[in-house]
């Protein structure tokens, strides 16, 4: 009773400071929307519109027809032509184009000739997205009149992208992106939380009250599990309006596994802080959990293609997890049944962060 | 049950690395008084209070307060002392009445008595009129007197207060020390560390701390009987040349500026203390008089904290 009414004050001071607190209280807001906007409008693989140099050496009827036909895929948009392909190669190099297309002399003749290409693409390999592009141009059939035989190609694998058949990008980021905010929003409110009042004095008057380091944990926990909730609806709301990104399984579902996951960060923030002395290591230490929870949890590439020491790292952060979670019940219409493991693994994480916690805080200053 | 003593500590030490800041420290604080430490910066009163409430483990030695082993009971004893930090230490984005709030349900004040013991602190403390302010917005006295409204709320049987009034005016100074003295009589036991002597003077028992070793404790009269010292204060037209000119003699352990006045403290054992000095001032010429006085704490003070080499000079 006594340790209820502790944890009420404790919640309740928090809550307090937490609506003077501008610049936080923004952030519960305002960093979801804009890190939506920013990565839901900036992050597009399905790639148009390249820069594209021709270097037409031939310049017949058919290769003209050629280019033109290239044209009209919009990948590319031809922005130059160059006499040769040593000009294709200064342009690539001094990052004007991204494709050069050459054409040589006898291009005519090279499409009648199946053991020869008959023309070349050069391609600025330094982005991977540019060259799957290009690889995509590569098995375009081309109908030219004169080679009847092309047009007999067939592809002998068709590919169906079930769950986005649009293959629309923001489809593929919002679920993984919901993982990504929230990792970086709870873990630094609560990875300064203890560390703030260590520096203002407060933490030391704290100690000499009866208040418990369990009782201190949890009561500064709880409000912010009802701040990552409403970041989720926040987040939801701007994917739905704004890019149509449909929440197919239960929502119910979502948010169990939501809370699971603001369990586990707000957990580890917490441990964080019991370990940072100032509130500035405190964010670095959050940065540290942020990269990879970016570049390893699946959210940027694919986590298959990792080596296993990365996928090893991968699978110990909340995020990997929360991201099969999403993907799963957001797109797959999965539901929590279906992917206990990642929903156990969560409340596992949660659970051993807040004990490690509540251990390494000591009531006392040395 | 209740011993004579709201505080007994013995061989109380605490290291940290290579620096000793407490070293063995005996402590008997009787109940209902009002204890000073009296020491300056680094002698180890911080330190002391922290181990006796429990926030710093001690290296060696024990300390029994309110009869509760501390380190071990520390968490039994919370509820029963009031702790006042050397620096603010109360939410500076929250209101006075929110300050106190908050530290009522903490120390789980009978929740019916809340509403009228805030006020009861409101009044006493002269804070009614920022009861809705910022705690973080108010002048170092008001600060001052939140602290300590904060600290007595949950009504403590010891009060430990660290410098209290080391960032307040005078006038601040005076009203608080009234406030000690309410809670004295009320039965309070207080600890207050300072290293103002006026405010040592106050107490009803003292301590001198320096470099971690307790130097003197008693009543500051029983202090200022027990120097060991004459006490020879000079009135000089040139205070610095007749420092000077003191300061040469052997006998002399040391000589202390307050104005045009000097404070001189030569050992007991010598039998003529003001002839050594007049000697020694005609000698260089200069104008002055010397005349025996009684010791000051401040007397007290600079005895008890000379290098050993010194006292025992002579």
């Amino acid at each position: 009773m006594k340790s209820m009414s502790r944890i009420f004050a404790i919640l309740q001071k928090e809550v307090r400071q937490l609506r003077r607190d501008r610049l936080t209280f923004g952030m519960v807001v305002g960093l979801p929307i804009l890190q939506m906007l920013l990565f839901g409008y900036a992050i597009n693989t399905d790639v148009r519109n390249l820069k594209t140099a021709i270097a037409d050496q031939a310049n017949s009827h058919l290769s003209r027809q050629f280019v033109a036909e290239l044209a009209q895929t919009q990948v590319i948009d031809i922005v130059a032509t160059a006499d040769s392909p040593q000009q294709l190669e200064t342009l690539l190099r001094e990052g004007a184009i991204s494709i050069g297309v050459h054409i040589p002399r006898d291009f005519d003749r090279r499409t009648v000739d199946r053991t020869r290409a008959a023309s070349h693409l050069l391609v600025d390999g330094s982005d991977p997205t540019i060259l799957g592009v290009a690889n995509q141009l590569r098995s375009m059939p081309f109908g030219f009149d004169a080679v009847k035989g092309t047009q007999a190609v067939h592809r002998a694998i068709e590919v169906r992208p079930y769950y986005n058949p649009e293959r629309r990008t923001p489809v593929n980021i919002v679920p993984g992106l919901m993982g990504v905010i929230l990792t970086m929003t709870m873990i630094l409110f609560t990875a300064v939380a203890i560390v703030r009042e260590r520096e203002r004095g407060n933490l030391e008057l704290l100690i000499n009250t009866p208040v418990s380091s369990a009782e201190l944990m949890i009561g500064k926990v709880v409000p912010y599990i009802l701040i990552g909730m409403l970041q989720i609806a926040l987040i939801l709301g701007v994917g739905l309006l704004l890019f149509d990104v449909p929440v197919r399984g239960s929502v119910i579902d979502l948010y169990l596994a939501a809370f699971a996951f603001i369990a586990a960060n707000l957990a580890l923030g917490l441990f964080i802080s019991t370990a940072a002395r100032t509130q500035f290591q405190a964010m670095q230490m959050t940065v540290f959990i942020l990269l990879p929870s970016i570049l390893l949890s699946g959210f940027m590439f694919p986590f298959e293609g990792m080596p296993r020491i990365a996928q090893w790292l991968g699978e110990a952060l909340p995020n990997t997890h929360f991201i099969r979670l999403t993907r799963g019940i957001m797109l797959r219409e999965a539901s929590i049944g279906d992917l206990y493991r990642d929903l156990a693994y969560l409340l596992g994480f949660a659970v051993a962060a807040m004990t490690g916690a509540a251990l390494r805080f000591t009531k006392r200053l040395d | 049950m209740n011993g004579a003593f709201a505080i007994e500590a013995r061989g109380l030490t605490k290291r940290f690395g290579d620096l000793v800041a407490v070293s063995q420290l005996d402590l008997d604080v009787p109940r209902g008084e009002i204890y000073g430490f009296l020491g300056p910066n680094g002698s180890g009163k911080s330190t002391t209070i922290r181990m006796l409430c429990g926030l710093l483990m001690p290296s060696d030695g024990n300390a029994l307060v309110l009869d509760t082993e501390v380190p071990g009971d520390a968490r039994r004893l919370k509820p029963r002392i009031g702790y006042m930090t050397q620096k603010f230490s109360l939410f500076g984005d929250m209101t006075v009445s929110e300050n106190l709030q908050f530290i009522a349900e903490i120390y789980s004040y009978p929740r019916r008595e809340r509403a009228a013991r805030i006020q009861e602190l409101l009044e006493r403390y002269d804070l009614l009129g920022q009861r809705k302010q910022l705690a973080g917005t108010m002048s170092g006295g008001q600060k001052q007197r939140l602290a300590l409204a904060c600290a007595v709320l949950h009504r403590p049987e010891l009060l430990l207060l660290d410098e209290p009034t080391s960032a307040v005016d005078p006038q601040s100074r005076r009203d608080f020390w009234a406030a000690l003295f309410r809670l004295a009589e009320s039965g309070t036991t207080i600890l207050v560390s300072t290293h103002y002597m006026d405010e040592a003077e106050r107490c009803h028992r003292l301590a001198i701390l320096d470099h971690g070793v307790k130097v003197a404790d008693g009543t500051p009269s029983e202090l200022q009987a027990s120097t060991g010292m004459h006490v020879v204060e000079v009135v000089a037209s040139d205070p610095y040349h007749a420092q000077g000119a003191i300061s040469k003699i052997p006998e002399v352990a040391s000589v202390t500026q307050l104005g045009v006045r000097l404070r001189v403290l030569i050992p007991e054992a010598h039998d003529d203390p003001t002839g050594v000095v007049d000697r020694a001032l005609r000698a260089a010429g200069l104008d002055a008089e010397a005349s025996l006085s009684s010791a000051t704490l401040e007397d007290v003070f600079v005895a008890v904290t000379l290098q050993p080499r010194r006292r025992d000079a002579a």
